[in-house]
Parts: structure tokens; sequence; C-alpha cells
């Protein structure tokens, strides 16, 4: 390994940066129904995520070799383009983070390299058609697949369901509910940490490391896997509120509807071969589900904010992956300058999230200014706390407890 | 421009379909293991039925779910 150079490290490190900041944004899509039915303690829900995310890195290397998928021309790609790509799409997914919106952090990551290839090398080695395959008809059909299975399930649950005591019944689907985040939490550690183990084995055969069509070695898997176990731990609370709370009113049924959707689309795409991004299957479910139950409510304006985040995730993670790539392009003071702005910008964004902090203590609660959602807020404070509950949550948290140390620990030393 | 929409259906299709079915059996699961109020009077026969129905229901749950890990690791 003597022959990592410096800027190889920056790529690594950024990579890893970039693998943190996607566990940190997909909690979510894991979570969030299960969090804010109460099927999970937040931190316990974020903590088997965590786990599972980890163990699911190790489980396949299969799709760690085509990171790009055919998007950018692999050929000529120099470590400062992987370098500018991925400052793209940090910035985006801090900024999106910063506005409690769902979106891709595989499209973000598309963005910056296809921006930053743009700049850098030219529209040439940028191929059109794999971007509308791989990246716009999945964005289009991952909602409306998802949402349509999850409103048919949800009506098909309440009515088989409209005789049974509903307090009774929801400590079942609290139940489920936690089976179908479990697979979403596993199917997302295996594809997600994947992309950041070929982000960093590119980068090694760009930089003569390794043997081009190598496997990642062992210390890329494992430090990948501890990223986005530690990203995931961390929690993007403002996320897991707007989907938990924000999108749609969430009874423990419609989150079990919801849960299942998603994990069956994204298993049945990812299967058989026509990936959708997992962000929109479980935005999508999550509508479903409001729309499913009779006076669900669905919050349009939210679900607009967030389908024009989805719009803009492409274009702004590439516009700053290009500009990064631009300024990266100049030498060596132009990484510096690069890393530096960088930084700054994280800081500037991480520092603006302080005056509204969201955590694990008022993720429930949801957001002001969204009249109806005061009202459930309201309700939920007086409504007494849901039977079973408690003796549920305590079978889930002893596996799950001494996990967090463990990430955290050696994530510290890679990091 | 090469669409793979036969690929797109068959995802819609198998979504839509085990996402039902999941759902829909589960529930069953859940309404069959529930108390229903005065039941505790009638029959046991018809009880017991109804918990052997909806533990299979789980069963056939947990089978799947099974699946789903298989496909992942694989």
């Amino acid at each position: 390994m003597e022959h990592i150079t410096l800027l190889i490290g920056i790529v690594i490190v950024t990579a890893l940066v970039f693998d943190f900041t996607n566990g940190f944004h997909d909690t979510a899509n894991a979570m969030a129904t299960t969090i804010s039915t109460g099927a999970l303690r937040p931190k316990v829900a974020v903590a088997m995520s965590a786990v599972l995310n980890l163990v699911g890195a190790f489980l396949s290397v299969e799709v760690a070799a085509t990171i790009s998928k055919g998007i950018v021309d692999e050929s000529g790609i120099r470590p400062e383009i992987i370098f500018a790509g991925l400052v793209g799409a940090i910035v985006w997914n801090l900024l999106t983070w910063l506005a409690g919106l769902p979106s891709s952090s595989s499209h973000a990551l598309f963005g910056g390299l296809i921006g930053a290839t743009v700049a850098s090398v030219g529209t040439g080695a940028v191929h059109g058609e794999a971007v509308v395959m791989k990246v716009l008809i999945p964005a289009v059909a991952a909602p409306i697949v998802a949402g349509l299975a999850t409103v048919l399930a949800t009506r098909l649950t309440y009515r088989l369901a409209r005789n049974t005591d509903p307090e009774a019944s929801a400590t079942g689907y609290r139940a489920g509910q936690i089976a179908s985040a479990a697979l979403v939490s596993l199917a997302h550690g295996t594809n997600d940490a994947q992309k950041t183990m070929g982000v960093i084995t590119l980068a090694l055969v760009s930089g003569g490391v390794i043997a081009p069509h190598s496997d990642p070695p062992m210390w890329v898997i494992v430090s990948a896997g501890l990223a986005i176990a530690l990203g995931t731990y961390l929690g993007g609370w403002r996320i897991i509120r707007t989907l938990g709370k924000g999108l749609a009113d969430i009874q423990p049924a419609q989150g079990f509807a919801a849960q299942t959707g998603a994990a069956v689309t994204i298993l049945a795409s990812s299967h058989i071969g026509f990936a959708l991004s997992t962000t929109q299957v479980c935005s999508g479910a999550v509508m479903g589900a409001g729309m499913g139950r009779k006076g669900g409510v669905v919050r349009w304006s939210t679900a607009g904010r967030m389908v024009a985040a989805w719009g803009l995730t492409l274009p702004a993670a590439g516009l700053v992956g290009a500009g990064a790539a631009l300024l990266a392009d100049q030498g060596d003071w132009g990484v510096t300058a690069v890393a530096v702005l960088a930084l700054g910008a994280c800081g500037a964004i991480w520092a603006a999230s302080r005056r509204k902090p969201v955590d694990s203590s008022n993720v429930n609660e949801a957001e002001a200014g969204e009249p109806a959602g005061v009202v459930t807020a309201a309700i939920q404070a007086v409504a007494p706390p849901p039977a079973g509950a408690l003796h549920q949550d305590a079978p889930a948290t002893s596996p799950v407890a001494p996990a967090p140390a463990a990430t955290a620990a050696p994530a510290a030393t890679t990091a | 421009m090469n669409i793979d929409w036969a690929a797109l259906g068959e995802v819609f299709g198998v979504t839509l379909v085990v996402t039902v079915a999941l759902v829909g059996l589960f529930t069953l699961g859940i309404v069959g293991t529930a108390r229903k109020p005065g039941a505790s009077a009638t029959a046991g026969g018809a009880g017991a039925l109804a918990r052997t129905g909806a533990y299979a229901a789980f069963a056939l749950c947990a089978a799947a779910v099974g699946y789903g890990i298989s496909l992942i690791v694989g």
C-alpha cells in the first residue's frame, strides 16, 4: 500500500465521507415509518438498521466492480474527476438533508460523476442513453410501482381487519413492520455500501495501485461497511421526520403495508434486473399508504417539494461536481481549494442545521407550520401509549445494543 | 433508445401481486390470532381452526422473508 499517493488517499477519504452521508440520508428509507408508528424506539431502530447495513456490506461484492454502470466512460477517468464527483454528491446530500427531503444518494453520486466528467473530459464521455435507462426511468417508475402496490395492500388490510380491535392488531402490524424494515436495511447495505467500494476500487485502479478488474480489497469492504453503518446509526433525523410524519399520517397498519410494499419492490426490481431507486420506492410507498386508508392524509406540498428535489438531484450535484472538476484540474492547489471549499460548505450546512436541530428526541414531532401536523402531534401526545409496545421493544434491544459502540470505535480509526 | 418495457412490466406485476398477497396473509394471521370480544364462550373448535390458519399464514410470511434474505445474499 506504499504506492497510494496523497491524491488517492484524499479520494478514498472523500468516498468514505460520501458513504457516511449515504447511510445518514437513507436511514429514513428503512426506518422512518417504523419510528413514527412506534414499532421501535428511534435509537433502537437506527441501531438495528446500522447493524444490518454493516452485515449487508459483507454479503456480496458482485456489483462493486460496475460502479458507474456504464454512465461515464471509465477508461479515461482520473482520480481528480472521482474526487470532484464525490464532492458534488456530498454537498447535495447534505443540502437535501438540511431541507429534510429524501433524495437518492445514488442519483447524487451519478450526477456528481457526470458533471465532473463533462467539465473535465467533455460530453462525449457520458452515455446519455445509459443515464435515461439507469436513472430517469427507474426514478419515475419507482414511486408509481411501490405506491400503487401499497395503496391496494393498505385497502386490503383495512378491509380484512375491519372487525378487529385496532389496539390489539397494532402489535402484530408493528412486528411485521420490523421484519420488512430489516429486509430494506439489509438490501440497502448490500447495494449502497458496494457503490462506495466500487468508487474506491476505481480510484485504486486509476492510480495503478491494484490491477484493473480486481475485487475490492478487504480493507475497502470493511471501511465502506463501517462508514455506511456509522452514518445510518447517527441517523438523518430530519429526513426520518419528513418520511415518517411529514408526508402522511401513518398508522401501524399503513406502516406495515408501506414497508412491505417497499421491501417487495426493491427485491423484485433488483432480482428481475430493472433496479429501482430505493429512496423513490420508499417515498412512493409512504404516499400510497397515506392514500390507501379512508380519511388518510397525504401532504401534497411536502410531496411536491420532495419531487422537486428528485428532479434537481442530478443537475445540482452535476453542477457542483463540474465546478469542483474545473478547479481540481488546475493542479495540486486546485485539489486543495476544492477540499477546503467542500469542508467549508459541510461546516456551514451543519451550522445551519443546529439552529433547528432534529434528533431522536423530537423526530416524531411534526414540522411546525403544517397545520395538519400540529393536530397529529397533539393527538399523539394525548393518546395512551400503544399496548404491547414495551414488551416488544425489550427483546429487540438486547441483541442490538452493543453494536453502536462496536461500529463507532473502529470507524473513528479508519476515517 | 431501447427501453426494457417487459422487465418493467414484470417488476410491476410481481410487486403488485406479492405485496398484496403478503399483506393480506399477514392480516389474516393478525385477525385469526386476535381475541374477539365474546368469542371465548363459543365453541373452541372454530377458534382453534382460526388460530391454526393464522399460524399457517404467519409461517408463509416468514418463508417469504427467508426467500427475501436469500435473494439479497445470492
